[in-house]
């Protein structure tokens, strides 16, 4: 039972054309935002081009993996399959030390003592041998 | 050039049905169709445009089919609860542009008996920017509580204060024959029901109904010669807002862009408006709502909606109907803030109705706030 429960059963992420970098860096538990060379623009989530000027010209950056929870809630209730058996769970927008927000779950802790502001550190979930995601645990002190 | 009186509501039709699990959705807007159509004095041949959305990609033929019309202009923009604000206006413009003559815009769904889980079931995860989000749990109460939870933390908003605008709203559809709820309930009601998704509690939610309604939208002109007490589109205004690559404000709504606009090429402000219909999906989306049209600043809109302003009586009633937190939501409401604003316009609201209303504004949200959403803003006069 509470190895049923730890298997991973989220909605796999379709891995595309724009974002197979990311995915696949994900699944070596490395998690990158891109950088357009031309005009600085820091952006997530990733794809072919900078959205500031259509660029096709960027980098991809490694990420330090820490940030803070720029917002969140405590879900208590999704009748989809993925998610049923997982409330409550937190969902949040972590803000990377990037500068940009991702959409994430905050995992690892009691979801009653994750707060706005709250120091996070990246981890990661593999989904399938292929498909990890990343998620944020309360840093360590 | 400006749409401004160029075209009228002259017809509108609510479906009063919340639960229809015996009649299909086209029965739904088809006898929808059929209640604008004799409000405004005319006839279903009368119809040269045709306007829907929640019915798939290419749905909107199907549905001429099915009501045995060729119009020379369709249109099933679909941008979520807003859509048929934003018909509205599309359909004003392409009467003044000559395209159609008579706009019939539908609605008619049945989620409810369907029992299609649009609040609590899980998200996509396939195109972008979907897959960087199903695998996380997105929910639409959830996308909308990221909202509320960042609005307490930054302006000290709390539960009490957006628990008001559900009371408000509720004494609203108490008065209201048709509205799905209508038993008063207190503050104290909303704190206890219990949390869909932080910070929102099962009463800080709109319902999910059956139903549907019908627009009959025309030529200024023709609508003088017709059944009803034209209602004028003064003016419009669209807009949608995103994660905008990682840097949104998650506070800001895209009323922001949409109703500032609306406002000036309709040539009023503020306090010129009699009653307002806000997309209430939920209580905090008429709270950023309001602030993001300015009727308050940024942050002041958990105050605003205390102490009766919003309510009848007050200085900007909303919602009058009972909104989607007490009257009905089908899924997407925005055809019932049209067709409420025409009836308090025209002065049909019996109990419910706001003295001397001459002017109002609607807005309406598709979407999800804590996401990406859609605004589309209208103001309407007499």
């Amino acid at each position: 039972m509470a190895d049923e429960k730890k298997k991973s059963n989220r909605p796999v992420p379709r891995v595309d054309e724009e974002s197979r970098p990311f995915w696949e860096a994900c699944a070596r538990h490395e998690l990158y935002v891109q950088k357009c060379r031309t005009c600085g623009t820091v952006f997530y989530y990733p794809r072919a081009f900078c959205p500031e000027d259509l660029s096709p010209d960027f980098e991809w950056l490694r990420c330090s993996g820490r940030g803070s929870v720029y917002t969140f809630t405590i879900t208590r209730q999704n009748q989809s399959a993925g998610f049923r058996n997982k409330v409550p769970y937190v969902m949040a927008y972590v803000e990377l030390e990037e500068g940009v927000r991702m959409l994430t779950n905050i995992v690892d802790c009691d979801p009653e003592s994750v707060t706005i502001g709250m120091p996070v550190e990246v981890t990661f979930e593999d989904v399938t041998p292929e498909v990890s995601v990343p998620l944020f645990k309360p840093a360590a002190a | 050039m400006s749409i401004s009186r160029k075209a009228a509501l002259a017809g509108v039709y609510e479906h009063p049905l919340r639960w229809a699990p015996h009649k299909t959705q086209y029965q739904i807007m088809a006898e929808s169709a059929r209640g604008a159509l004799d409000d405004a004095g005319l006839s279903i041949k009368d119809v040269s445009g045709l306007f829907t959305s929640g019915v798939g990609g290419m749905g909107i033929i199907a549905l001429a089919e099915h009501l045995n019309l060729n119009p020379d202009f369709l249109d099933s923009n679909s941008i979520g609860g807003s859509s048929f604000v934003s018909h509205t206006a599309h359909a004003a413009a392409a009467i003044a542009a000559g395209y159609c003559d008579v706009a019939l815009i539908l609605y008619g769904s049945k989620w409810s008996s369907d029992r299609f889980a649009v609040g609590t079931g899980g998200g996509g995860s396939g195109d972008p920017p979907e897959q960087f989000e199903g695998c996380y749990g997105p929910t639409t109460v959830g996308d909308y509580a990221l909202a509320a939870q960042r609005h307490m933390y930054e302006f000290g908003t709390t539960s009490e204060q957006l628990a008001e605008i559900a009371v408000t709203t509720r004494k609203h559809a108490s008065l209201n024959p048709q509205a799905k709820f209508r038993d008063l309930i207190s503050v104290d009601d909303v704190l206890a029901s219990r949390e869909v998704s932080s910070p929102l509690h099962l009463l800080d939610c709109c319902m999910i109904s059956d139903g549907g309604g019908a627009l009959v939208v025309t030529s200024a002109e023709r609508a003088r010669d017709l059944k009803k007490k034209p209602v004028y589109l003064l003016s419009a205004a669209e807009a949608c807002t995103h994660t905008s690559a990682g840097r949104r404000d998650i506070t800001d709504a895209a009323a922001k862009q949409s109703g500032p606009k609306a406002m000036e090429r309709a040539g009023v402000s503020h306090s010129d408006f009699d009653m307002a219909m806000i997309y209430d999906s939920f209580t905090i989306t008429v709270c950023i709502t309001l602030e993001s049209l300015g009727f308050c600043q940024k942050g002041e809109g958990g105050a605003y909606v205390q102490n009766g302003r919003i309510g009848l009586g007050g200085e900007l009633p909303i919602n009058t109907d009972g909104g989607g937190l007490s009257s009905n939501h089908p899924g997407m409401r925005g055809i019932f803030l049209v067709i409420e604003a025409v009836k308090q316009l025209r002065g049909e609201c019996g109990e419910r109705q706001v003295k001397d209303c001459a002017l109002a504004f609607c807005h309406g949200t598709g979407g999800t706030l804590g996401l990406r959403h859609s605004g589309a803003s209208l103001v309407l006069g007499v």
